[in-house]
């Protein structure tokens, strides 16, 4: 452990998340979990040598289904929440450039 | 003196529709005119729609004239925080990002309820996505506790909480993550169960960390949550982590457990970690009567350690966070949701969608779990909290090697005044303390009214158990409330 409070690049991780951060909330997160990653360092205090990891509370086994047909839900159910749609399908603004 | 209709249990509702001394329309009725009275001041739901109740109370009394019910639960009007899907219904998780949201279909919990028959009455409010302590953070309004409106109901099932306290429904569901149905039930004085994770189906519960959440009932009763338990338990081939283990009868299994007590006394530990600086007087005080309690009724009672606690909040919100930050992902708003008009780009309909769709807590852990997971970080955060995750399951597990059940405070400290601490995500943080290593573990856990602060304020007691052992939680929480009345106790409102 270096001994120096951990440093959180916060455009940085901002940019991997997809998220849009105002001036001030990169102000007030970067402060904020400053603390907490503060807090978080003490994890490297204890032993863990030799312990698996727990992903789950209970072991978890892959499940297999039978494959067999059921009814499925219908394309009006799964759009009626898209932002914009249109002939079954949603609609989005344009990915590529006309000029490309 | 009976208590009002809209202050009865479910156990007590199913006895009088069975005994057909009221209907169902009668008794959903009295919960809606009481909400009317009282909601302006409690702010406990997010969506209400009374003829929609009604209508399902008149489908349950057609059913029961013609002696066809469902089972217990049929005409019980049961209200439903706002994470879990029900069809045709808002689903907003008290967030804009859902704001317009409307399920298309029924989470697996609820579609049980509506085949045992209950009145589904109205959407519950929340922290949003289920992020936080106070409901503070529902992005439409917060919630009062009924026993003091300046004060938060605490969270994130705050909204199932609060409509119990304040008369609002006969029994709820939550959900638990690291303590969200336990610390409202003990902030509002009523009860609540987190299951063991893997009982309850997770299918149409929008997922916060998937590997924590459970849904769960809350009641004005403990027999309310072995009634509410039964019918949402139970394997789902949708859910492959829920588990294919039988459903008992949850409250006759309890009073088995109950029996058994008087030839084999229940050894209840103590854990020292949980009774140590920080914790409130007059809830150590409430603590300890409640111990002498199960003393007198012939438990063997003793300390036990449980040595990694202290490390319990910060391997929680690491591995928590890691799990909403990928969970949330989902969030984009191209297939639903909210989706910004702000835009310059494609890629940016994700950026700006996300900043105008989340509050700043939901950002804020979206950060810290990206953060953990990101290049470079991910074994000195994420592996080594899922390593210490290992050490505080055996902590527990070692600790059921020698008693029965694990008491303890729920809450570190009584309902806070609004505003209090949201400033200060750590010191809000901290105050889960007690009730997030039970999901780290996956163990069953519930909360039980054990008193009041001397300013009015509502006391809650924790007992957690081996998995998948609910009933033994139950029993010894019956055998407490048979002899006590804080359960009983209502705020004025």
């Amino acid at each position: 452990m270096s001994g120096s409070s951990p440093q959180l690049d916060i455009d940085y991780v901002a940019r991997l998340a997809r998220l849009a951060l105002t001036e001030a909330e990169k102000q007030a997160f970067a402060h904020q979990l400053g603390d907490v990653l503060t807090y978080i360092e003490q994890l490297k205090a204890v032993d863990v040598t030799g312990i698996e990891p727990t992903a789950h509370a209970f072991e978890v086994v892959n499940v297999w289904q039978e494959d067999v047909s059921a009814p499925a839900f219908p394309v009006e159910k799964a759009l009626q929440n898209a932002p914009a749609a249109r002939d079954h399908m949603i609609v989005v603004p344009k990915v590529v450039d006309d000029a490309g | 003196m009976d208590a009002p209709l809209h202050f009865r249990t479910a156990t007590e509702v199913s006895a009088l529709l069975a005994r057909r001394e009221v209907s169902s329309v009668e008794i959903t009725r009295a919960v809606i005119e009481r909400t009317r009275a009282v909601e302006d001041r409690v702010r406990a739901f997010t969506a209400r729609d009374e003829q929609r109740a009604l209508a399902q109370a008149a489908a349950s009394d057609a059913r029961r004239a013609a002696d066809r019910t469902l089972g217990p639960l049929d005409g019980v009007p049961v209200s439903v925080k706002d994470v879990l899907a029900s069809e045709g219904e808002p689903l907003t998780c008290s967030s804009r990002m859902l704001a317009n949201f409307v399920s298309p279909y029924d989470a697996t919990a609820i579609a049980r309820l509506k085949a045992a028959g209950a009145v589904l009455w109205g959407r519950l409010n929340m922290d949003e996505f289920a992020m936080g302590s106070s409901t503070e953070n529902s992005a439409f309004h917060t919630t009062a506790n009924p026993w003091d409106l300046d004060r938060i109901p605490g969270g994130s099932s705050g909204g199932s909480a609060a409509a119990l306290a304040a008369g609002e429904s006969i029994v709820t569901l939550g959900s638990d993550t690291g303590g969200s149905i336990r610390q409202p039930a003990a902030l509002c004085g009523v009860s609540g169960l987190k299951p063991t994770y893997g009982r309850v189906s997770r299918y149409g519960l929008v997922a916060f960390a998937s590997s924590l959440d459970q849904v769960g009932p809350l009641g004005r009763c403990v027999d309310d949550l072995g009634l509410l338990l039964g019918a949402i338990s139970g394997h789902d081939e949708r859910d492959s982590t829920s588990v294919r283990v039988p459903v008992p009868d949850f409250n006759v299994e309890a009073a088995a457990r109950l029996a058994q007590h008087r030839e084999r006394p229940l050894r209840i530990g103590l854990p020292k970690e949980y009774f140590g600086e920080g914790l409130d007087p007059e809830i150590r005080a409430a603590i300890e009567h409640a111990i002498a309690f199960y003393r007198a009724q012939g438990c063997d009672v003793r300390e036990v350690s449980l040595p990694h606690t202290q490390y319990a909040i910060a391997t929680y919100y690491i591995i928590a966070t890691a799990e909403a930050s990928s969970n949330l992902a989902r969030y984009d708003g191209i297939r639903y949701g909210h989706r910004s008009t702000n835009i310059s780009d494609a890629i940016d309909i994700y950026a700006q969608s996300r900043a105008e769709g989340f509050g700043a807590e939901v950002k804020r852990r979206i950060i810290l779990g990206t953060y953990v997971l990101s290049s470079g970080y991910y074994d000195a955060y994420y592996l080594r909290a899922q390593k210490v995750r290992t050490l505080i399951r055996r902590d527990f597990l070692q600790a059921f090697e020698q008693v029965d059940a694990l008491l303890t405070p729920t809450s570190p400290i009584p309902a806070f005044r609004k505003g209090e601490k949201s400033a200060d995500p750590l010191a809000m943080y901290l105050a889960d303390i007690f009730t997030i290593s039970t999901n780290l573990a996956g163990l069953p856990g519930l909360s039980i009214p054990c008193g009041f602060t001397a300013g009015g304020l509502p006391i809650g007691l924790q007992l957690l158990g081996r998995p998948f052992e609910e009933s033994t939680l139950l029993a010894l929480a019956k055998s407490y409330e048979q002899s006590h009345d804080w359960h009983l106790r209502r705020p004025s409102l």
